[in-house]
């Protein structure tokens, strides 16, 4: 994915794909068959997509909480996924994780968990092995702003910095920790960029709803860490639409203001792409239309095969605890 | 103990054995790395790291900025990725940092993830302070902390043999571990094998064969116990038999129950606060089995409070071999007396057999 005028259309339809598997498990999250939280990606396609459109299965890439986006992007196995959040023993763990425990170490997802900022000093040691057995494998760490707040994450920005390891760390600041706001845990002049540039990593900060615009950054990104060998940090906006945790709007719980939550939906990350795409397509309309139908189509098979896949056997309880013999 | 295959001259220290065994681990296997704060200065962890830095290089011997958590998390990621890392912490107490990583992550990895995440071989250093003042937080155990964690391997070794032997099997295992080595034991003398053998990280091994009781000690507190254990035999007073757990997690209540089902007796010795203890959980086993004990079992710990600075608080705070053979005598029903000749430490912050100190 590198000339230009093909690109979007293929980052399009990725955000797409991730679009409508989240919103179909919002959809049957009331069932009360996916019984773990679920921590939607919804919104925050465009960085997501973005950026793994540059990683490749030898590549090494981490997440957190929330995932989901992470995971389709890097090309995770959308049966494994799906069948983790029902808790089916062909899940990607085994049903003993579920939505916030993805990986498939296949497509280089090499794991995403809840405790915020945790992933980060992993991703640091991920990147170090990769630089120390000469892999080639590049490392990109997805964390929220929340987890700059954590001290692991200068522990980790440090380690980088100081062992010039190859990894990108990417910073999605969507504004809010579950509720509360940026504004109650950072100081008014707190600034971001200074804060990552203090460790002597790289620095670069684009619009998060922008696509084309977090592919282009990250291509510069590792352009700029393959020279140098210095860490870069990428740092972008951008909003989710749904609660926190759960398959709901809670925008009527007015935590985040009426005419922000306008303004943001306003840049929504797909129609952003889609009006671009019809400058450049001749028929957008029947091109998404077509994708829109194969996407729902893989879909609704694949939940079909979830729903009918068996759960882990209570026997399996204590298997796996330890590694090798014993 | 298998003493008769090793060679009598050849005597290290615990410090010098775990510095060879960590020595043939760079040397078997590039895979492995060193890392923590300290490990290349002039000091050299007590001496358990000097010279690897000239021998190994500065990517494979790390020191490290003071990040505990972060180092953690590192070296579980340089794990997953095909290294083999062993982190080194100067005290149990700076390693608190990193709980975070070691019981979230490190731990759970392998079995969260249902195998599919890869393996966490890591082996964590932490070292256990005692005397010379360390104080509240300088000098805790945290034996059961660590232990009661499902996934991560925990071992006391209690002597030089066995340090090296169990760390170079921690180095060779697939699953986290955490390698508590006592500060005392550093300076402690014991005959050493040549060669790269390692011992099994899951088997207690039997220190001293006995009838009467079966006293259950790691660490420092099986020197401890020894101590306490031949005194009483010299002296014809009572013939115990000293189980070296070695092994917290897994427990190897195999070895435990069979020495039990023939002594009927149980003393469990934890140099460790009482209240949640590991004495308590070998005591809990044994009473929850079919066991049918001669005498209520009993544990000697440290008291449940932290441990102070002052040596004139130290005393109280700290067992002694003699406090353990009275309660050896005392669980067997016999009269206290013949432990009144135990040699204790002459003073208690200072250990008798080396002092290397300032610490």
């Amino acid at each position: 994915m590198t000339a230009r005028g093909k690109v979007l259309p293929e980052l399009y339809r990725r955000m797409l794909r991730i679009r409508l598997i989240e919103e179909e498990i919002a959809r049957r999250y009331p069932e009360q068959e996916m019984r773990c939280p679920v921590h939607l990606s919804i919104g925050q396609e465009a960085v997501a997509v973005g950026v793994c459109a540059h990683f490749r299965e030898k590549d090494q890439v981490t997440s957190a909480h929330r995932s989901h986006g992470h995971y389709l992007a890097q090309g995770g196995d959308l049966f494994a996924m799906l069948a983790e959040l029902y808790g089916k023993k062909g899940g990607c763990c085994g049903g003993r994780g579920g939505s916030m425990h993805l990986i498939d170490r296949a497509r280089g997802f090499v794991g995403a968990v809840p405790i915020v900022g945790s992933t980060l000093p992993i991703g640091v040691g991920l990147a170090w092995a990769a630089k120390r057995l000469k892999t080639g494998a590049r490392t990109a760490i997805f964390f929220g702003e929340g987890a700059t707040e954590e001290g692991v994450f200068a522990e980790a920005l440090n380690l980088a910095c100081l062992h010039r390891l190859p990894v990108l760390f990417i910073c999605e600041d969507n504004g809010f920790s579950v509720y509360t706001n940026l504004e109650e845990r950072r100081p008014a002049n707190f600034d971001f960029e200074k804060f990552f540039r203090s460790h002597g990593a790289g620095y670069a900060a684009g619009h998060g709803m922008d696509v084309e615009e977090a592919h282009r950054l990250t291509g510069a990104a590792l352009a700029k860490l393959q020279k140098s060998s210095v860490p870069q940090v990428l740092y972008f906006k951008t909003w989710r639409y749904r609660e926190h945790c759960g398959p709901s709007d809670d925008d009527h719980l007015e935590y985040r203001c009426s005419r922000q939550v306008a303004a943001w939906r306003k840049k929504d990350p797909l129609d952003l792409a889609a009006q671009k795409l019809r400058r450049q397509m001749k028929d957008f309309g029947g091109w998404e239309k077509k994708h829109n139908e194969t996407i729902r189509s893989e879909i609704a098979s694949v939940w079909e095969r979830v729903r009918q896949a068996p759960f882990p056997p209570a026997g399996s309880l204590q298997e796996r605890i330890w590694a090798g013999k014993s | 103990m298998g003493r008769k295959v090793m060679s009598r001259d050849r005597q290290l220290t615990y410090a010098e054995a775990i510095r060879e065994a960590t020595e043939i681990a760079l040397r078997e296997d590039p895979r492995v790395v060193l890392v923590g704060l300290g490990v290349p200065d002039p000091k050299g962890i007590f001496g358990t790291t000097g010279g690897m830095r000239k021998m190994f290089g500065k990517e494979r011997v790390l020191d490290a900025p003071i990040a505990e958590n972060g180092l953690t998390g590192m070296v579980i990621g340089g794990a997953l990725a095909g290294l083999r890392p062993i982190l080194t912490h100067q005290r149990v107490d700076f390693a608190l940092l990193s709980l975070e990583q070691i019981i979230n992550q490190a731990a759970k990895w392998h079995y969260m993830f249902d195998g599919r995440g890869g393996t966490v071989p890591i082996v964590i250093r932490m070292i256990i302070g005692r005397g010379w003042g360390q104080g509240p937080q300088h000098a805790q155990s945290l034996h059961s902390l660590f232990a009661h964690i499902p996934g991560l391997r925990v071992v006391a070794p209690s002597t030089p043999q066995e340090a090296k032997g169990v760390f170079l099997s921690a180095v060779r295992d697939p699953n986290p571990v955490i390698f508590l080595e006592h500060r005392w034991l550093h300076g402690l003398k014991g005959p050493v094998a040549e060669g790269s053998a390692g011992l099994p990280l899951d088997r207690a091994s039997v220190a001293r064969r006995g009838k009467d009781l079966t006293l259950v000690a790691f660490s420092h507190g099986l020197i401890e116990s020894m101590r306490a254990a031949r005194f009483l035999a010299e002296a014809g007073a009572l013939d115990a038999e000293v189980i070296d757990l070695r092994s917290l997690n897994p427990l190897d209540w195999e070895t435990l129950s069979n020495s039990l089902a023939k002594t009927g007796r149980l003393l469990a010795v934890d140099e460790d606060h009482r209240h949640c203890g590991f004495a308590a959980e070998i005591v809990a086993r044994a009473a929850e089995s079919d066991l049918v004990l001669k005498s209520r079992p009993r544990r000697i710990t440290l008291p449940d409070c932290p441990s102070p600075s002052t040596r004139a608080l130290a005393a109280p705070f700290y067992y002694q071999a003699r406090d353990i053979g009275r309660a050896m005598l005392e669980v067997s029903g016999r009269a206290t007396d013949a432990a009144a000749g135990i040699p204790v430490e002459e003073k208690v912050d200072v250990p008798s057999f080396v002092f290397p100190g300032p610490f």
